[in-house]
């Protein structure tokens, strides 16, 4: 596969699912915005600020809407769902011959959707005017649209080479997400453990939780009873749980040593070796044992091991020397 | 233009018909058609208006989420349009066609050997057929080829010529596309679509089919490997995505299974050409490039050119690489030289030609450079070196001032252009709002030539959709439409 095609599979990847993730947060916290006492809201909505990263030119000025306009429709903002679907866009097209005729169907049909200024325009009025009905409308059908875009991506594409790149970058950017999302709550949930929860604390427990998708999934394993030790371990260390931080590691892990067995090179070793070390420290932990150390640097931590991940698999798949290709 | 003679037809969708003196694709004239056309016709006038509607938008959506759009360069929003689609097929029967399949390979026959000769021997100079100067002085001449042996002696391995019908229904050569020609994903994407739209009338006309054409350019493709070379690696050159032809590009690398590559993706090392994949370096061994000549190579061109290789050219003249079509073969698709196509055909191969050109004035002859400037409001005149409807006088259609400034770019460098009567080439019916109008079209056939010379049925029928328009290339407002070549 060429390098430039396995660079743009990658992001394509990546953007959408940085898209759907920004997506969720902000319908899940629009839609706790209900119930909330006008306290909480300042807090939360810097949360959500922090979970995405802390975007450039992104302030919370005290006006949800503003601020899911600019999450969304903020061409400006390189982090809004709006230009997070134009590059993966961007890159699918880059890549059309490459991908099957459904993926990029249902890419283009969400890119056409999001990018029709009429929608944006009436998004905005109606959400100010008549509560949230449109916004939430809005992002339910993008976040579906991510969700069939994975589907019709897993059943119609080879899964061959090309197939692993877009799960590395699917998962390597849900790893560093839900990483941050703990981070970023870290401060606010986990400073009195000990302490009784009451109905606004209960209610953000359950954002976080339905922030990854996981709501559902944490009460099939541990009842609707929310403690934070376990909800910790289920978005950090769960096995079976698709965005738990572990579940993500492991998954890239595999699509890795499947790209690594295809191209059969001993170069890899440098990147095997970072992924596999980071895959059994997650393996091979207890929640307590972390939770007794520094957090917030622990989950920092596994940002930066992502990091250092992405730029090896930069450095051995796509931007090599062409002197070391042809001693190799 | 004025319709020099206007007809009524009864049916109401028809209200607006009028047919002058340009060949009709489907009247004869008044109630009169072409017998071929006639269940087409019943067809189309049978499904009532909101039916059609339906169908019409049915098929832009389909172009719209495939994205089957081209760009439009130089304007900052919507660079992205789809190429409008016309609903109703032109038919040409079995007989015309066999004529033009004829013509066309008599066509490309001796322009490859017209090819080979000015860079080799130039026996064609040295007899006084086709004038040095002409050669020389094309700003698409690559003195670089001199000498050079191109594998089977294919300088032209993919062309598509423009074709347009006079008032007799003659066919005739408007102009031919030795380079990089594009449209051809048009012609199996509006087959594609018609498929879906119309499957019972597509049926009952025994239409030949055209599907074939990405095979046949691969096998095109693989006759031209180096030697030594017998499973070669195929791969599409394409300048990018922010190329107007990208997404034909993108389709045909995908219909042949073949790599479409950047120039970003492939290096040269030691005169052969790799790509760059994610377990190394791969080597190249045919380029079916859609790079022009000037941009391939910013050692051998252009040094500016961000989009092509470097080096790519000296790999190619030490035989390890194949290119197709080859450098330097848009001499033979200047304006100019267009002219002396039918002498060329005479020269090579003893024969009449076919098919006929349009008739071409010289401007570096004085008698006719006279002529055309006292007639400029009456003729076309166009650039030698430019495509796509661009530097063009389209005389009648010209104010005063558009014609003195065209005077004088003539004069300044009469080398540089042509001049050719205002033809009214042939009207097809076009679905316009939910009436049936004329609209002018011309047919672009795709030659593949290789081993043998194959032209898959049909071609690209682009429709100039603005009314009395001449102009059909997509740039300009162009539309198309399906080309149904009969089996019998």
């Amino acid at each position: 596969m060429l390098s430039r095609v396995a660079d743009s599979l990658y992001w394509m990847s990546r953007y959408l699912e940085r898209a759907e993730h920004t997506t969720r947060l902000l319908d899940v916290n629009l839609n706790l915005m209900l119930d909330e006492s006008p306290i909480s809201a300042e807090r939360r909505w810097q949360r959500v600020l922090d979970a995405l990263g802390r975007p450039k030119n992104i302030e919370w000025t005290g006006e949800p809407y503003a601020l899911t306009q600019a999450l969304t429709f903020d061409t400006d903002n390189k982090a809004s769902i709006l230009s997070c679907i134009i590059a993966a866009r961007e890159n699918s097209r880059h890549v059309r011959e490459q991908i099957s005729t459904e993926q990029w169907h249902r890419l283009n049909s969400l890119y056409l959707q999001v990018t029709r200024p009429e929608l944006q325009h009436r998004t905005l009025s109606e959400a100010l005017g008549a509560g949230m009905t449109q916004p939430s409308e809005f992002l339910q059908s993008v976040m579906e649209a991510a969700h069939q875009f994975q589907g019709v991506t897993d059943s119609t594409m080879n899964h061959g080479e090309g197939w692993q790149f877009i799960q590395v970058g699917r998962y390597i950017e849900r790893a560093c997400a839900t990483a941050l999302l703990l981070q970023a709550y870290h401060v606010d949930l986990w400073e009195h453990p000990e302490r009784a929860i009451d109905g606004n604390e209960y209610l953000d427990w359950m954002g976080l939780l339905r922030s990854a998708t996981a709501f559902e999934a944490y009460c099939k394993v541990y009842t609707a009873d929310l403690t934070p030790d376990q909800i910790f371990e289920f978005l950090l260390l769960d096995e079976e749980f698709p965005h738990s931080v572990r579940f993500s590691i492991d998954s890239l892990q595999c699509a890795l040593e499947k790209i690594q067995g295809d191209s059969g090179r001993s170069r890899a070793d440098g990147l095997r070796r970072l992924s596999g070390r980071l895959q059994s420290s997650l393996n091979y932990s207890s929640v307590d044992e972390i939770l007794n150390q520094d957090v917030v640097a622990y989950l920092g931590g596994i940002q930066a091991q992502c990091r250092a991940i992405h730029e090896t698999i930069y450095e051995l798949y796509v931007d090599y020397s062409i002197q070391a290709a042809l001693a190799g | 233009m004025q319709p020099a003679q206007s007809s009524q037809f009864e049916h109401a969708a028809l209200k607006n018909y009028l047919l002058d003196h340009a060949y009709d694709e489907m009247f004869l004239g008044q109630g009169d058609l072409h017998r071929h056309c006639e269940p087409l016709l019943d067809h189309f006038l049978s499904l009532p208006s909101e039916e059609l509607q339906r169908r019409k938008q049915a098929a832009d959506l389909s172009f719209l989420n495939q994205g089957i759009t081209f760009t439009v360069y130089g304007r900052e929003e919507g660079t992205e349009k789809i190429f409008p689609y016309d609903l109703i097929p032109r038919i040409i029967t079995a007989a015309e066609w066999e004529t033009v399949e004829h013509g066309l390979t008599q066509r490309i026959t001796a322009l490859n050997l017209f090819l080979k000769d000015i860079y080799n021997e130039g026996r064609i100079l040295d007899d006084g057929i086709v004038p040095r100067e002409v050669v020389y002085s094309c700003k698409h001449y690559r003195r670089q080829m001199m000498g050079l042996q191109v594998p089977r002696n294919v300088y032209i391995a993919v062309c598509g010529t423009d074709l347009i019908r006079l008032e007799s229904g003659e066919f005739v050569v408007l102009e031919d596309n030795l380079r990089v020609p594009s449209g051809v994903s048009y012609m199996l994407t509006n087959r594609r679509v018609m498929k879906r739209i119309f499957p019972q009338l597509f049926r009952s006309y025994n239409v030949r089919p055209i599907e074939q054409y990405t095979q046949l350019l691969l096998g095109t493709l693989r006759s031209l490997a180096p030697e030594g070379r017998p499973e070669p690696n195929i791969v599409l050159l394409s300048p990018g995505v922010f190329n107007s032809a990208y997404f034909e590009h993108a389709y045909l690398a995908r219909q042949m299974g073949i790599e479409l590559v950047e120039g970003r993706d492939l290096v040269t090392h030691d005169n052969v050409v790799y790509m760059r994949t994610t377990i190394g370096l791969r080597r190249v061994d045919v380029i079916y490039r859609r790079v022009d000549d000037d941009f391939i190579d910013p050692l051998a061109f252009r040094g500016d050119s961000i989009l092509g290789v470097a080096g790519l050219f000296n790999a190619y003249r030490a035989g390890n690489v194949t290119l197709a079509n080859a450098f330097g073969t848009g001499v033979a698709d200047d304006k100019a030289l267009y002219a002396y196509v039918p002498e060329i055909i005479k020269y090579y191969l003893s024969e009449e030609p076919v098919l006929k050109n349009v008739e071409t004035y010289l401007l570096t002859r004085p008698k006719e450079r006279q002529h055309v400037l006292a007639n400029l409001d009456k003729l076309v005149v166009k650039a030698v070196g430019e495509s796509g409807g661009y530097g063009m006088l389209i005389g009648p259609q010209s104010t005063k001032a558009q014609q003195e400034e065209f005077a004088r770019k003539i004069e300044a460098d009469p080398r540089n252009y042509i001049a050719q009567p205002t033809i009214s080439f042939s009207r097809a019916p076009c679905l316009i709002g939910d009436e049936l109008q004329p609209r002018h079209v011309d047919l672009r056939p795709y030659v593949l030539y290789g081993d043998k010379v194959t032209i898959v049925p049909g071609g690209l029928t682009r429709v100039a959709l603005n009314q009395g328009s001449l102009v059909v290339n997509s740039s300009q407002g162009g539309g198309s439409k399906d080309t149904w070549v009969l089996s019998q």
